[in-house]
């Protein structure tokens, strides 16, 4: 099978990389197996990728290592920082390219991969500005010492990442990892492999020496489970489910106790006050939980409204969410694609079956859009109770949930009853609630009067099974480097010894 | 006829370029209200290079107003930090772009070789602004826990309209010093240059607006210290001064200052040390001690100008650094492919040097090497070595500015470094050891602001720059430099705490 493939498509026509990007080349897997590519908004086989199995896994990360030691340990903060700056122009320059990519492997519409593939080049510029602003300390602990602490890149490190934002989470991965002085070998999700072998190959064009990134595409049983038991990976990133996030957990235990640090599921609260910009705050709550097809983490799953506004508010959200467009992903106007897979599509609609049976309320949507290709209608939920599957388990597709709550107290009691903890949204006008709910919430992310705004420079991360760790703004370096105290005896003996 | 606003003009080296002369004012060059020009000399022939425009006081008052309109445009004080940020990336990519013309202007206008202006200045000024530019979107304020009946926050704001006087021994360098926290910090500035070297600062007017920055953000104005100067340090409109110069003239930037109590930055003068320790690599420290005088022609604000060489290794120690300045020092024009030392930058900087060799040679330290003018025409020095130093010799206590070095002998560790420290000054340090609790130790004493240990004017654009004492206020470079161009608002959010 070919290594490249020209792809046309309605919006560009491209050469699509097809093999595991390892040293700066493409190459064929060692046991010659492939993965197959669907195309979600027709069901169609778009091309086939080679596949990584443990030993291409093995080869990847000996040449991580190897240039580690020989090349990326040395290479200078500044020389980082330029490299990644660089591939962030690259990245702007094969703009629609890359978004178009993303729209036929994903299904995510034209427009909105547009943003995503611009939020890739802000993301990777801003770690770059931080390559060389890597601090240590001194620490004065007595006259005759001098104590400084280095903080070092922590060496290999490999990142397992999802389908749902495919470029997005790769530069989410690779930015601080790059930035700090990390090598890096990269699973994608098998079922968006594309769109991260093409900005490999603008890897290598924006210079970097070869073994820095490695990308593999593969299956998270084969080439995930050897990325997270191998023995000469130093850390582990992973962004996924919080049930495949526990397998990671137990592999770095049955190894060499990799550090790890994990992005998982959500069913985050999204509570609307009485005294909120109602029409505002349905804005957000539609964008909240149908954006990107549901298919996001942070997803404002569970709508709490205070019982003044409910009925409204429903009527209201409803027939916002009947006008989401849903359709071709290359069309200008389209809101909501179809969902990844023909799996994520018959686990979403399971999901919404037991919401029927349940006793919630179907308010609108419920099925299925059209016959061909994974298209789910916008589906509204309302009378939720908290013992209702689909109040307590991640559905990850295009499902709300709405109950009403009385006041602060109980609301913070609904809220916070999940095994979850990644996100939350607060609608209300006034500013001591918003503080105090926002202080009560236990999530890692509050957004008030807003839902989805991630920015690169905020920190993101889970509370409680959500997750270890957080991504984005500063706080990622802490999970690509290691302190080293330097303590220097400048006079004296041990006392008494 | 009153001169135009540009001029084209063919450098030493061939280089055609066209060199804007006016006042660069809200993104525009504009001749002075008063049509005052200054001349600017080719240090290396004495002769002219081209006028430029001089600002007086109204042209200073027009830059300010155009500054502090632009601090109080949205489309400057509201953009996203990330766009501050692009900003700056795409200045530095136009200075990578105009290499070449750059390195070219400093080295006719400055006198320094052509290689280093290109690919030593020109180089740091890229990095410098790609570094802030990195730091545009990562200044943090910081909230403060004290308990549930508060939320208390602080932002961290930027200062407002700068005022920055630069010098004329880096003009590119300087400027780029200057303006790259101001404008990573989201103030507006107003740059005077160095009477002495107007013209690539004013090149990089057009690069700035070329990068997109709003009209007014960054303001570019040639003249003299006494007049535009004196006119922008007492300014009641400017909020902050900075200024690289003389102690003698930053005293005078400071009272001037005080008439609205403008917060206020610093980077004089130097005498800084060099100890050699007899444990030192010699050979290492012979070349990096002449580095650390003899670069720039010695016109360096943290030359280690004082060499202390321990007795046991004096002599020799005098002897290579000799035979080494006989080597590498080669004497000549700026764009000569083996030019090490142009000339001094301007004819009253060359007598001042001058003055100091004659009186060092009377107060009866050793000529060793030097001590006379190259050539007739150009300012151009002999690197002047003297030993047998005194510390109370003027030529071991004043800042002379120039390729002459002054080395004494010492006996101990104590005894050095309190002479070393004996100086109203206080910007850098050197010390030469082989021995690791001796280097940290002696680091740890010597006054000053900046110390090299085995090395000497190593510096960085990511590590702090400046001086205790009289060498100055304040730091620069880093993310010190930030500090100086950001005021601090702390916030308090009552969420209970009821009367």
């Amino acid at each position: 099978m070919s290594l490249t493939q020209k792809i046309e498509l309605p919006t560009v026509t491209y050469e699509q990389p097809l093999g595991l990007f390892i040293n700066n080349e493409f190459v064929k897997g060692e046991k010659g197996q492939t993965i197959d590519v669907i195309n979600p908004a027709t069901e169609e086989v778009i091309t086939k990728v080679h596949e990584a199995t443990k030993e291409d896994v093995d080869r990847a990360v000996k040449v991580a290592r190897e240039t580690y030691n020989k090349v990326w340990k040395d290479t200078t903060a500044n020389e980082r920082g330029r490299l990644l700056f660089k591939l962030a122009d690259l990245i702007e320059r094969d703009l629609l390219i890359l978004a178009s990519i993303e729209s036929l492997d994903n299904g995510k519409s034209i427009s909105m991969a547009k943003g995503d593939v611009a939020a890739v080049a802000g993301c990777i510029r801003y770690y770059a500005g931080w390559a060389d602003k890597i601090h240590g300390k001194v620490v004065e602990t007595d006259a005759h010492k001098f104590n400084y602490t280095k903080i070092e890149p922590i060496g290999v490190v490999g990142q397992i990442i999802p389908w749902n934002f495919p470029l997005l989470m790769f530069a989410w991965k690779i930015g601080p990892a790059l930035a700090t002085g990390n090598t890096v070998v990269l699973k994608t999700a098998e079922q968006t492999p594309l769109s991260a072998l093409y900005a490999a190959k603008l890897v290598k064009e924006a210079g970097f020496p070869a073994g820095v990134l490695n990308v593999l595409s593969g299956y998270g049983k084969t080439a995930g489970q050897a990325i997270a038991e191998h023995m000469d990976i130093d850390k582990i990133a992973f962004t996924g489910s919080t049930g495949v996030g526990r397998e990671i957990l137990k592999a770095s235990a049955n190894s060499n106790l990799k550090k790890v640090t994990l992005e998982l599921g959500g069913k985050s609260p999204n509570v609307v006050f009485a005294d909120a910009d109602i029409e505002a705050a349905i804005d957000w709550a539609n964008f909240g939980v149908f954006f990107n097809h549901g298919q996001t983490c942070c997803a404002g799953t569970r709508i709490f409204v205070q019982e003044t506004i409910y009925d409204k508010f429903i009527e209201t959200f409803k027939a916002k969410a009947e006008k989401n467009a849903v359709g071709d992903p290359f069309h200008d106007k389209t809101f909501q694609g179809p969902q990844v897979s023909k799996v994520q599509f018959d686990r979403i609609m399971g999901y919404i079956d037991q919401g029927k049976e349940c006793g919630a309320k179907l308010v609108c949507g419920g099925g299925r859009k059209g016959d061909k290709g994974y298209f789910i209608e916008p589906t509204i939920f309302a009378d939720c109770k908290a013992d209702m599957t689909i109040m307590k388990e991640e559905i990850f597709g295009p499902v709300a949930a709405i109950a009403k709550f009385k006041d602060i107290d109980d609301l913070v009691h609904m809220a916070n009853d999940t095994s979850y903890g990644l996100a939350a949204g607060v609608h209300t006008k006034d500013l001591k609630t918003a503080i105090t709910v926002a202080d009560k919430l236990k999530a890692g992310t509050v957004w008030i009067n807003q839902y989805n705004a991630l920015h690169h420079a905020l920190p993101f991360g889970g509370y409680k099974e959500s997750g270890i760790g957080r991504e984005l703004g500063k706080a990622a370096l802490a999970n690509y480097t290691q302190v080293k105290t330097v303590s220097i005896n400048l006079e004296g003996h041990p006392s008494g010894w | 006829m009153s001169l135009p606003l540009q001029v084209e003009l063919t450098a030493p080296n061939g280089l055609k370029y066209t060199q804007p002369v006016g006042l660069f004012i809200n993104n525009e060059f504009v001749k002075a209200k008063n049509g005052g020009t200054l001349e600017t000399i080719y240090p290396a022939e004495e002769s002219v290079i081209t006028s430029v425009y001089a600002a007086e006081k109204e042209d200073v008052d027009a830059a300010v107003e155009a500054a502090r309109a632009a601090y109080e445009n949205p489309n400057w004080s509201s953009i996203d930090p990330y766009e501050r940020s692009r900003l700056m990336s795409k200045l530095a990519d136009l200075v990578e772009r105009d290499r070449h013309i750059l390195g070219t202007i400093d080295a006719w206008d400055n006198g320094k070789p052509y290689s280093v202006a290109a690919n030593e200045d020109v180089e740091e000024v890229i990095r410098l602004l790609r570094y802030y530019a990195g730091w545009a979107d990562k200044l943090y304020g910081k909230t403060i826990d004290v308990g549930p009946q508060k939320l208390a926050y602080t932002l961290h704001q930027p200062v407002g309209v700068c005022g920055q006087i630069i010098p004329w021994n880096y003009p590119l360098l300087m400027a780029g010093w200057k303006l790259g926290p101001a404008l990573a910090t989201g103030n507006t500035i107003i740059l005077k240059t160095a009477e002495q070297t107007p013209l690539s600062a004013l090149y990089l007017g057009n690069l700035i607006k070329e990068a997109g920055f709003p009209p007014g953000v960054v303001n570019i104005i040639s003249g003299y210290g006494k007049t535009a100067g004196a006119a922008l340090a007492s300014h009641d409109d400017v909020d902050k001064i900075a200024f690289t110069g003389s102690t003698m003239t930053g005293s005078i930037i400071m009272k001037a200052a005080a008439v609205n109590l403008k917060n206020i930055t610093l980077e004089t003068g130097g005498k800084s040390p060099n100890i050699v320790f007899a444990d030192a690599d010699i050979d290492q420290a012979v070349k990096w001690s002449h580095f650390g005088i003899m670069g720039n022609m010695g016109q360096v604000c943290s030359a280690t100008s004082r060499i202390y060489v321990e007795s046991s290794i004096y002599e020799d120690f005098i002897k290579r650094f000799k035979e080494h300045t006989k080597t590498l020092s080669v004497v000549d024009h700026p764009f000569s492919e083996t030019c090490y030392q142009g000339p001094q930058v301007t004819k009253q900087q060359f007598d001042k040097i001058q003055q100091y060799i004659e009186t060092g040679k009377s107060e009866g330290a050793r000529l060793v090497a030097g001590g006379e003018r190259v050539g007739e025409k150009g300012f151009f020095i002999e690197p002047t070595i003297f030993a047998d130093v005194k510390d109370d010799m003027t030529i071991s206590k004043e800042e002379i500015f120039g390729p002459v070095v002054v080395i004494s002998s010492f006996e101990t560790e104590k005894e050095v470094i309190k002479r070393a420290n004996s100086s109203t000054y206080g910007l850098a340090a050197s010390v030469f050891t082989e021995n690791l609790k001796k280097a940290h130790r002696v680091a740890a004493k010597v006054h000053a602001g900046m110390v090299w240990i085995n090395s000497s004017n190593d510096s960085h654009y990511a590590i702090p720059f400046g001086g205790v004492k009289q060498s100055g206020i304040g730091r620069e470079l880093g993310d010190y430099a930030l500090q100086a161009y950001t005021q601090v608002k702390a916030v308090h959010v009552n969420l209970g705490n009821d009367l």
